[in-house]
């Protein structure tokens, strides 16, 4: 059946993931939903222990059994070691059938490739995947499909009960005893505990693994103790050096900084430059460079951000202290300045269903001027693809990209025109992620084309000076270049299913063909 | 010499881009940097063992690829190899705006050079004077016969020091100050206006030390040189900006080209502008102020 992106969604996985094809932005807006509670084990006893002595005992006394879904969170990036150390256990206990409903899972995570292949994990739910566990998925290693969910779609997932989490387990740069997590203090902080608030929520049983324990009270807490059964401290949860490393240096590539100077340009001949505008952006070169020549401008312009949203870098952080940004709401940090940036007193962790969820009483994405992005490619409608590579191997996370594209007034995506030797600009991308009706602006070095649909952004740039072009003058630029590429083959086995934001099918991706 | 000779040879070069090319995606996107001239190199960018593969390269984006207001300069090996005759046939075939010669000593490596870029013109059915000319001086000697090798022939456009070979030559090295290279940068300006060709200053090698850059670019525009030899783009909008005039210095462009011409055609040849005495003299360089100011986008 073909879905609002064109895409054809096969009757049989629609049926066997209970779903209905994407039907376009805002299908769902005014739909009432019931949301589902988890079981909570009372503790009314003072004397409760909450701290047991290892991930094994935690373990069994949550009562891990075959064909249950297990929670984490990816706040430690390519750092983690939650994940592994769990799964090791799991392993070792000879449980199955696991399903793994993560934020994200990247290459720190490439053990978990071998507990695909014997069946010790059936399933896997996430933002993205890279690495073994992209590999394992798009060979067909996986026994059932994987669902890929943004951010904000993983958060209506949980809520709805679609995706209810058995245990959740919450790698806590800080705890007491008592279950008080925080993503601030110890030897690897993290900075927010965004995405980890629904699990703790939803999830019937939570356990928090630490590497610092410190006294009861841990306030200000970001995940309270009246959400976590159990506390594990571990020797190490993570590696500090790969969860957020020092500030970036501002990239030095003249055509990402071309790309920055394009989007500042255009950022600010729109109508939405203004006094208390809103913005996010990304960590990429371009994303920074970006925000280092939007800040110049505000200086000059006298003009100043309301707040600023997402995942945060030392170049956000650096506006608000300077004042340039009246306030920060934050959903992760991606460097140790961000973090420590966290005790500005207007710099405010957010849950990643106030950050993006569709499916509550309005997120702050629904606030967002502008948001700037990234893809891997792009199609000549604008449809966005985040998560799979040009080779047909799931290599990518959505992350906020539908939620912040769709909720944004001006969404704005930095590609290159050409990467490696393949077109970004293309017929037809490999998978849709974002569906182009998000996507306002797509800018290359090669020029600025804005979406038709938007004829108002189109009006108010037409004498701007910019260098404007259509999305397909771009696409022909690059087929120039690179010549046009060939569709890839795959197997028609379908190994994961691409959801949207509001839980219908926006793609499919099918198993390569060797 | 024809007028569109002439003002081929005037156009704006403020940033002369060298790049690589034997590399496709270096070459295939740096005008989109907006440099004047790209200047793409067979010689000491590529090995040896290399040439026949960057001239290949090099055929196939000149002539695929359109470079928009990027002038097209090929950069052959030197006369003393057995590369650069190959170099020139593949220069100009692929449709080159010019050639740049380096090691340039005396005015017969140019007619030397000229002969065979006439030879390969006929060879490839393109129009005789086509390809200009330019000629680095990388040696003392070759600073000594600036003006002889200035005026060797019509096709030549400009001169351009290249600093690295000359204070070789000299026995001494680059240094921050430059001072080992006031000498040549002196003789070779005055050769050049002499001449009434361009002169271009040599690259600036530490590509992160902008600052440093920026100073040796207004040092060097304030001598009296039309542009500089860069080996980042991130060089060329630097370059632009020093070499972008003034509101005050457009204006009186403006007046000074719209003075001349009416004082002219009421055979008026002396006169004043905002107090400062004006002749004919003023007119090239006001109406390159104009050219610059419009190339910077500060003109439309």
């Amino acid at each position: 059946m073909l879905n609002a992106v064109g895409r054809d969604i096969p009757e049989e996985i629609l049926e066997k993931v209970h779903k209905v094809p994407f039907m376009g932005n805002g299908h769902y807006d005014g739909y009432e939903i019931k949301k589902t509670g988890p079981k909570t084990r009372c503790v009314i006893s003072n004397g409760k222990n909450k701290l047991v002595s290892s991930i094994r005992e935690a373990l069994e006394l949550s009562g891990i059994k075959d064909g249950m879904r297990i929670s984490f969170h990816h706040h430690f990036r390519e750092g983690d070691h939650i994940v592994n150390m769990v799964m090791k256990e799991i392993h070792e206990m000879g449980i199955r059938d696991i399903t793994l409903c993560a934020s994200s899972l990247g290459k720190a995570h490439d053990p978990v490739y071998d507990y695909i292949l014997d069946g010790t994990v059936t399933g896997i739910e996430a933002s993205g995947v890279r690495g073994k566990i992209g590999e394992a998925i798009s060979r067909g290693y996986l026994k059932n499909i994987a669902i890929l969910r943004s951010h904000g779609g993983r958060v209506r997932a949980i809520e709805s009960g679609e995706s209810k989490i058995n245990i959740a387990f919450i790698g806590a740069p800080t705890s007491d005893d008592y279950g008080n997590l925080s993503g601030m203090g110890g030897k690897n902080e993290c900075g927010v505990l965004s995405y980890s608030s629904v699990d703790a929520d939803y999830a019937d049983k939570v356990i928090a693994i630490t590497d610092t324990l410190v006294p009861f009270p841990n306030y200000p807490c970001q995940i309270s103790m009246t959400k976590v059964d159990y506390v594990v401290k571990v020797d190490e949860i993570g590696d500090a050096s790969k969860i957020a490393t020092g500030a970036a240096k501002p990239t030095t590539d003249m055509k990402k900084l071309m790309l920055a100077r394009y989007c500042t340009d255009f950022v600010t001949k729109t109508p939405y430059y203004r006094i208390g505008f809103s913005y996010q952006t990304g960590v990429g070169g371009a994303s920074i460079a970006s925000t280092l020549y939007l800040a110049d401008r505000m200086r000059g312009d006298g003009v100043k951000m309301a707040f600023g949203l997402g995942g945060l870098t030392k170049p956000m952080c650096d506006l608000l202290d300077e004042g340039l940004c009246g306030a920060l709401f934050d959903t992760q940090d991606f460097d140790t300045f961000a973090i420590q940036n966290m005790h500005h007193p207007r710099h405010y962790m957010i849950t990643a269903g106030e950050y993006a969820s569709p499916f509550n009483k309005g997120a702050f994405v629904n606030k967002l001027d502008f948001v700037i992005l990234a893809a891997l490619e792009v199609d000549t409608d604008f449809n966005c693809n985040v998560v799979v590579g040009s080779d047909g191997m799931l290599m990518g996370a959505q992350g906020g990209h539908p939620d912040t594209a769709e909720g944004a007034k001006c969404s704005i995506v930095l590609v290159p025109l050409v990467q490696g030797r393949m077109p970004t600009i293309r017929d037809r991308v490999t998978a849709v992620t974002t569906p182009g009706e998000s996507v306002d602006v797509v800018i290359t070095e090669y020029g600025i084309a804005v979406n038709p649909r938007r004829q108002d952004l189109i009006d108010a740039v037409r004498d701007s000076g910019l260098p404007l072009t259509t999305i397909e003058e771009m696409k022909e630029k690059a087929y120039s270049i690179t010549g046009e590429p060939k569709d890839i083959e795959f197997e028609d086995r379908v190994v994961a299913v691409i959801e949207a934001r509001d839980g219908t099918i926006m793609d499919v991706v099918r198993q390569i063909k060797e | 010499m024809g007028e569109a000779l002439t003002d081929k040879k005037k156009r704006l070069r403020r940033s002369m881009l060298f790049l690589n090319a034997q590399k496709p995606s270096l070459i295939r996107d740096a005008y989109l940097y907006g440099p004047d001239s790209l200047m793409f190199d067979l010689e000491d960018a590529v090995a040896e063992n290399q040439k026949d593969s960057a001239r290949f390269s090099l055929y196939n984006a000149l002539r695929n690829i359109d470079y928009g207001r990027s002038e097209k300069i090929v950069r052959i090996n030197g006369l003393d190899t057995p590369h650069w005759r190959e170099d020139v046939r593949c220069a100009v075939a692929a449709g080159c705006d010019s050639i740049r010669l380096p090691k340039t000593e005396t005015a017969r490596d140019i007619s030397i050079l000229e002969e065979e870029v006439f030879k390969a013109e006929k060879e490839f059915g393109i129009e005789e004077g086509t390809v200009l000319l330019m000629a680095a001086i990388e040696s003392a000697r070759g600073v000594i016969n600036c003006m002889e090798i200035c005026t060797a022939s019509d096709r030549l456009f400009g001169i351009a020091l290249s600093g690295g070979d000359y204070t070789k030559d000299l026995q001494t090295t680059l240094s921050p100050t430059g001072v080992e290279l006031m000498g040549a940068r002196q003789h070779m300006i005055i050769a050049a206006r002499a001449a009434k060709v361009q002169c271009f200053d040599t690259v600036y090698t530490n590509v992160n030390d902008l600052d440093g850059f920026r100073h040796e670019t207004e040092m060097i525009k304030q001598m009296g040189f039309d542009g500089k030899s860069l080996i980042n783009p991130r060089q060329i909008p630097i370059v632009h900006g020093v070499f972008t005039p003034t509101d005050k210095e457009i204006e009186f462009a403006k007046k000074v080209v719209r003075e001349i011409e009416e004082k002219s055609a009421q055979g008026i040849g002396v006169f004043t502008v905002d107090g400062k005495m004006i002749d004919i003299a003023f007119y090239d360089g006001a109406r390159r102020t104009l050219e610059m100011a419009r190339a910077s986008g500060k003109l439309r």
